[in-house]
């Protein structure tokens, strides 16, 4: 193998210039950098912990779609992060020469601010959404802006102005747009391959050059602490004052950001984000569409990995449940060996996940229902968006030429301490012809796979009885019925 | 600002006057983050950090507290405690001293402040905090009020009775009664900005505090008790607030006071900007409240005789504990008369947070309290709510005394809702969703329309008056100060556009300027949705007092008679001739004529014996309706909304944009309140939502599918208040109840619409599915 050069000095760009920081802590966040370093104030923190959108900027980074501009949640993104990438705050906003742009030119217009807190948040969460479609339909203003919250306009305004903006400028004269090029083409010369290693002691940060150096790294620095997306690690560090030294930061490893389907199975690297996984699934497995919509805001699917969803090994994360009902696969890796075991087994206790040290979660493997196979996932929380699951169930159904239950695989967060099948309302349903009143039968095996907590999201009870009223619901849904069998935001009322 | 050289001086009307639509003065800076909020302005040289220590116990003496580790920590400059609170340690905003800056000895509520760091930075102060070593000797301690006895346990300041006939005897008379009791649940503000404040040392005993805070004067006086020096030392500033909504009208004092207190210690500035989280723990919020009536009505379900207890959860210290359960009780009527009606309040005592303002001031829950009635009688004699709550609706000549034996003069809440229930198409709509309910089995529909009537003036009278200050400079730009805080309802662009109309001076000629102590003395609380009645009345007599001199300079000088001294759009017209209104502005500083003048306003009419339970509160009543229809899926408890119609009324509105603004923005946060918006304890006295994670307001993708809101444009204030508008802050925020009963019909669905469901809020997924649930079962048995 090469030998790896290493620097020792991250390398981005800021609002169209150059920064080059040869001290950076590892649990350094971009928004203290932004306000306290280089004091620009107008990102504001509202939360820290990625909820409320106050601090969204845009960070330009070059993907095998060229340069793409995502929102992110500066509040939770960790310097070390953005080696190789644009930041772009609202201090970079500007239209034609003496005016404001279009995207504020708007919020204006529209009385899209009262407080004024929010409302740069909102202008980079609307001007990534205008990059990407000029004519955006209120569902998506509605997706762009799940993790953005406002307290004083209820957001009406917020949402006229964002069907505006196209009236107060072309998306060709927008800076970002003019230097794209220019951009690029500097964002490729900070790709050097080198990795990145700074500091000493207590606060060391490394970001590997590639998959490989990162197997290395990590064998040699088996208590490492890996940073994905920072959606989850983030938090530890503004809420918990978590030590995360030496960080290792695998958000930029091309070689984890693949997602490609074989023979009916779909891998996906552990660095694939959200909305990076978004065509793909939803494309190929509908269902899941609608539940990735549904999870964290725009910054947090940007940002978040389906590899740290599952790594983090939380008994509420969303994509567990689905990808075991799907049969999914789990490649582990560790220096050159790798191991690929079920995903159901990776989930040993709470806060246990079948990981040895050293060893990192490479890639999941999750095969697409076959033609006939029914599969399902419905999550429930208290707010419909951005909010996180009480309790989540995913069904796969095969059904026998006689109608009778062939294979089922139900899988539920939010019930047990970990994502966990729910085998005896399996059993009880395995055999049996798909109707209702073998569900209710099958409904009253749920309290033998499940005695859920009482928290903050929901009683025990209520969790209880609405886990098991998805299985009627699965039911409704898959016996073809033309009746609402759910609520849903985005149908015509 | 200020390019008065381009002021058109033949216009015939001036830009930006009353009753026009201005954009937020603000509004370019909020988009382009150039808007300074107090965490952006730069700070001094060798600024400290400050970050609170929060108990660890509801109730406890704390036995040990060891600093040691915290005061050795990278950075820290010292810790303090009760002892370095060098004047009296006490921040109780009514004086009942029930409420130290830091716990001396004793904690009274899970996340009390006990100590406060301070660090050269907020990360230094934050992360030594955690080093605390504090042992407590646990007390029994109660949060919620659930198993507590309003008339027996204990209270944080005294209950209030109102009642008007014989409630018992007309309850006993009547036809049909019934009792029950609601659960109405609290509510965090969640400011986008969280709680801030700077102070910086000058000489001699004096701070200059940037506080974010609604009330500045209580702030300054605050200061001033702790550090035990004259308030005459102590200027506090605001410019503006990342949103307030009640939340700062009290709960900054504390951040403001450490503050002071390290930065006259120091001789540094001191900085402290509390985490969102120990924002939430550490901060008030919306009373709780639970409910119990009893109310007796005839067939009609004409309502006869109500009786009310209004049992707040209020925390382990008065606060504004009085005067939000005093208005709980002033809303219990809401827009109905209740022929004879005794209601109670009890301000419980509870191991919790210090319960404070927030928009509607507990008028909210009383008026929650009335609609549970109205549904109540409803279901009892099985007609359409609705239909009920018309029945029940104060009269205009009769019928008009409310429970605090204040006449309403100016009802008009008959014609808002007729209009609403055309113009939403109610009657349709009810048919149509019995059409859909019948058909579908999971997905129910549910339809409410409920109306608000909300009393405009501070309760305690002595509130209801303001000052400001108004210069004109020889350029003839004028600066404007009052007393009136910005947090975003456009409270400073009202007032400079009466000040612009009052000179008849184009809007950019007036310049906005922070709210200090130092330019008007002894505010009130930009609270109460008085923010512009007063404040604008106050800058308009301030404005007049100056437009009179000039008047009188310019008769005198150009040997006129006064009545031909006209103020004309940008321009003074004497006698024959116009002149621009800075030339004369300019005339007059040559002539020696005083260009500056202190405004000032009291709120007239309006008395409260408290004692008595009689008086007028409330100067005007603003009035308004709102028409919801949700989805709900009877499986889960998920709800959708569907549709809401508003029409609401400001009187002759002063800017119909940001009224618009306010309207839309406070009905999402009183539909938040009533829905997703949960705050939850554990067994240990914790509150488990203390950060958006958990705690859930409303989102864009939350918002109506349709939503229809309408600003009336008929109606004016019956009395003279500023330029015959009414108050907009807090009459909206109710509006969010139709949402409740929107969710309430469709759970009534399951069971025909013959039990009442008696659906408490929040209404949450889960509440509503065990609403379903329950009326399942009752149906069956
Ligand atoms: C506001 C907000 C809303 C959210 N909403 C939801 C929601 O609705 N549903 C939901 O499921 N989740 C939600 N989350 C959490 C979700 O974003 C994370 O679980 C995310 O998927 C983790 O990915 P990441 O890349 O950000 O991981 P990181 O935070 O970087 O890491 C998470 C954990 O995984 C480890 N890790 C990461 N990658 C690897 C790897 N390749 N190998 C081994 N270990 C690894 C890390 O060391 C860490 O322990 C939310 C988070 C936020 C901040
Ligand atoms: S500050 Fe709230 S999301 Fe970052
Ligand atoms: S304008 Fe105040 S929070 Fe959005």
């Amino acid at each position: 193998m090469a030998k790896i050069k290493i620097r020792n000095e991250i390398h981005f760009i800021l609002n169209g210039r150059d920064v080059v920081l040869s001290s950076v802590a590892p649990d350094a966040t971009l928004l203290d950098w932004l306000r306290l370093d280089r004091s620009l104030r107008g990102t504001k923190e509202g939360c820290a912990e990625g909820d409320c959108g106050a601090c969204t900027v845009l960070v330009g980074k070059l993907s095998a779609a060229g340069l793409v501009y995502e929102s992110v949640n500066a509040c939770i993104r960790f310097l070390g992060s953005l080696d190789g990438a644009h930041v772009v705050t609202v201090e970079h906003l500007r239209g034609q020469p003496g005016q404001l742009h279009p995207v504020q030119q708007a919020m204006v217009d529209f009385h899209g601010s009262q407080c004024g807190f929010c409302t740069p948040g909102f202008v980079m969460s609307l001007y990534g959404l205008w990059m990407r479609s000029l004519e955006p339909s209120d569902a998506a203003i509605e997706k762009a802006l799940q993790g953005n919250l406002c307290r004083c306009t209820g957001y009406e305004a917020i949402v006229r102005a964002a069907h505006a903006i196209s009236s107060y400028g072309k998306a060709a004269k927008d800076p970002l747009a003019a230097e794209r090029k220019a951009i690029t083409a500097r964002l490729e010369a900070l790709r050097d391959g080198a990795r990145v290693e700074i500091g000493s002691a207590e606060a060391r940060l490394i970001v590997p050059a590639n998959v490989d150096d990162f197997a290395n790294v990590l064998e040699q620095e088996p208590g490492a602490t890996i940073v994905a997306g920072s959606t989850d690690v983030g938090l530890w560090v503004t809420k918990h004052m978590r030590d995360i030294s030496p960080a290792v930061f695998i958000g930029n490893l091309d070689g984890l950001c693949t997602i490609a389907e074989d023979k009916g199975v779909i891998s996906i690297g552990a660095g694939v984000t959200y909305t990076e996984a978004f065509s793909t699934l939803s494309k190929r497995i509908p269902a899941l569409g609608p539940l990735f919509d549904r999870i964290g805001g725009e910054q947090v699917r940007n940002m978040g990995t389906i590899g740290g969803n599952i790594a983090n090994g939380s008994p509420i994360g969303d994509t567990p449940p689905p990808l075991i009902a799907l049969g999914a696969r789990l490649t582990l890796r560790k220096g050159k060996k790798r191991r690929t075991i079920p995903l159901e087994t990776f989930f040993i206790a709470y806060g246990k996940q079948d990981r040895q040290p050293g060893e990192f979660v490479e890639a999941v493997h999750v095969p697409v229902p076959a033609k006939g196979e029914k599969f399902a996932v419905y999550k429930i929380t208290k707010r419909r968006d951005e909010d996180i699951t009480a309790a989540l169930g995913a069904f796969l159904l095969t059904l026998a030429k006689d109608g009778t239950v062939a294979d089922v695989r139900i899988a539920y967060g939010g019930m047990a301490a970990t994502p966990k099948r729910a085998s005896f309302v399996e059993r009880a349903l395995l055999g049996k012809p798909w109707t209702e009143e073998t569900v209710e039968t099958a409904m009253a095996q749920y309290a033998r796979d499940f005695t859920p907590l009482t928290d903050m999201r929901a009683s025990a009870e209520y969790r209880a009885l609405a886990a098991k009223n998805l299985l009627l619901r699965f039911f409704v849904e898959t016996s073809g019925t033309r009746a609402p069998f759910q609520v849903s935001r985005n149908e015509a009322a | 600002m200020n390019k008065h050289a381009t002021s058109n001086l033949k216009a015939e009307k001036i830009v930006g006057g009353v009753a026009t639509d201005q954009r937020h003065d603000s509004a370019h800076k909020h988009v382009s983050g150039t808007a300074v909020y107090i965490d952006d302005m730069p700070e001094p040289a060798g600024t400290l950090h400050g970050c609170l220590g929060l108990s660890a116990a509801a109730h406890a003496t704390i036995t040990r507290m060891d600093l040691s580790a915290v005061r050795a920590a990278s950075g820290v400059v010292d810790v303090l405690t009760a002892k370095d609170v060098p004047g009296e340690n006490d921040i109780s905003p009514t004086g009942r001293h029930d409420e130290p800056v830091l716990a001396d000895g004793k904690v009274e509520f899970f996340g009390q402040p006990i100590f406060c760091v301070i660090a050269e930075t907020r990360e230094q102060a934050r992360r030594a905090t955690r080093l605390a070593k504090v042992e407590y000797k646990e007390l029994p301690f109660v949060t919620d009020i659930g198993g507590l006895d309003p008339r027996k346990d204990k209270l944080v300041t005294p209950p209030l009775t109102l009642k008007r006939g014989d409630a018992a005897a007309a309850i006993k008379a009547a036809p049909r009664r019934l009792k029950g009791k609601m659960r109405v649940g609290g509510q965090e503000h969640f400011y986008l900005e969280g709680h801030i404040a700077m102070a910086v040392p000058g000489e001699d005993q004096d701070v200059t505090i940037y506080s974010s805070t609604q009330h500045p004067s209580e702030v300054q006086h605050m200061v001033s008790h702790a550090l035990g020096i004259p308030s005459n030392a102590i200027t506090v500033e605001i410019r503006r607030m990342g949103g307030g909504f009640g939340g700062k009208e009290t709960q900054g004092n504390q951040f403001a006071a450490l503050a002071a207190i390290a930065a006259k210690k120091h001789h540094r500035a001191v900085k402290i900007r509390p985490d969102r989280d120990d924002d939430m723990i550490a901060t008030g919020k919306r009373h709780d409240f639970l409910v119990d009536y009893e109310v007796g009505f005839d067939d009609e379900g004409n309502i006869l005789g109500v009786d009310f207890m209004f049992a707040a959860r209020c925390g382990f210290s008065s606060d504004l504990s009085g005067p939000v359960t005093d208005r709980a009780l002033f809303h219990c009527d809401n827009t109905y008369f209740w022929p004879a009606v005794h209601a109670q309040s009890a301000p419980l005592y509870t191991n919790t947070v210090s319960n404070t303002a927030f928009r509607g001031f507990g008028g909210p829950q009383g008026m929650v309290g009335a609609e549970r009635v109205i549904d109540e009688v409803a279901f009892a004699v099985g007609k359409d709510p609705l239909e009920i709550r018309k029945k029940n609706f104060y009269g205009t000549s009769d019928r008009n005394i409310t429970p605090y034996h204040q006449t309403v003069e100016d009802n008009i809440i008959q014609r808002i809702v007729t209009e609403l229930e055309e113009s939403a198409c109610y009657a349709r709509r009810r048919r149509e969703i019995s059409a859909f309910n019948a058909n579908s089995r999971f997905v129910k529909r549910g339809l409410a329309l409920t109306p608000v009537k909300f009393g405009i003036s501070f309760t305690a009278t002595h509130y209801n008056q303001a000052g400001a200050l108004v210069h004109v400079y020889t350029d003839g730009s004028v600066h404007l100060n009052h007393g009136g805080t910005e947090m975003g309802q456009g409270l400073y662009l009202k007032v400079a556009q009466v000040v612009a109309e009052e000179f008849q001076i184009d809007l950019d000629q007036v310049k906005i300027t922070a709210t200090t102590t130092g330019k008007v003395p002894n505010t009130s609380a930009t609270a109460a949705s008085s923010g512009s009645d007063l404040n604008g009345m106050a800058a308009q007599n301030g404005a007049r007092q100056i437009k009179d001199r000039l008047t009188d300079f310019a008769a005198e000088k150009y040997q006129v008679p006064r009545d031909q001294v006209l103020f004309l759009p940008n321009r003074v017209r004497i006698g024959n001739q116009e002149i621009a209104f800075a030339d004369l502005v300019k005339q007059a500083y040559m002539a020696r004529i005083q260009l500056s003048a202190a405004g000032f306003y009291k709120t007239p009419k309006i008395h409260w014996n408290r004692d008595k339970g009689e008086g007028r509160p409330f100067y005007y009543f603003a009035y308004g309706a709102s028409c919801s229809e949700v989805s709900v899926d009877t499986l889960t408890g998920e709800y959708v909304v569907e549709r809401t119609d508003i029409l609401h009324e400001t009187g002759r509105s002063l800017n119909r944009a940001i009224d618009l603004g306010q309207i839309e923005g406070g009905f999402i946060q009183g539909m938040g309140w009533l829905t997703t918006e949960e705050l939850w304890w554990d067994d240990k006295g914790r509150l488990r939502t203390h950060a958006p994670s958990t705690y859930k307001i409303p989102l864009a993708s939350d918002r109506p599918k349709i939503f229809n809101v309408t600003l009336a444009d008929w109606p004016e204030a019956s009395e003279p208040t500023i330029h015959r508008s009414k108050a907009v802050g807090e009459p909206p925020f109710p509006l969010g109840m139709s949402v409740l009963h929107a969710l309430s019909d469709a759970v009534a669905s399951v069971a025909d619409h013959r039990i009442c469901p008696r659906l408490d809020a929040p209404a949450t997924p889960e509440r509503v599915l065990m609403a379903i649930e329950r009326l399942k079962g009752e149906a069956k048995a």
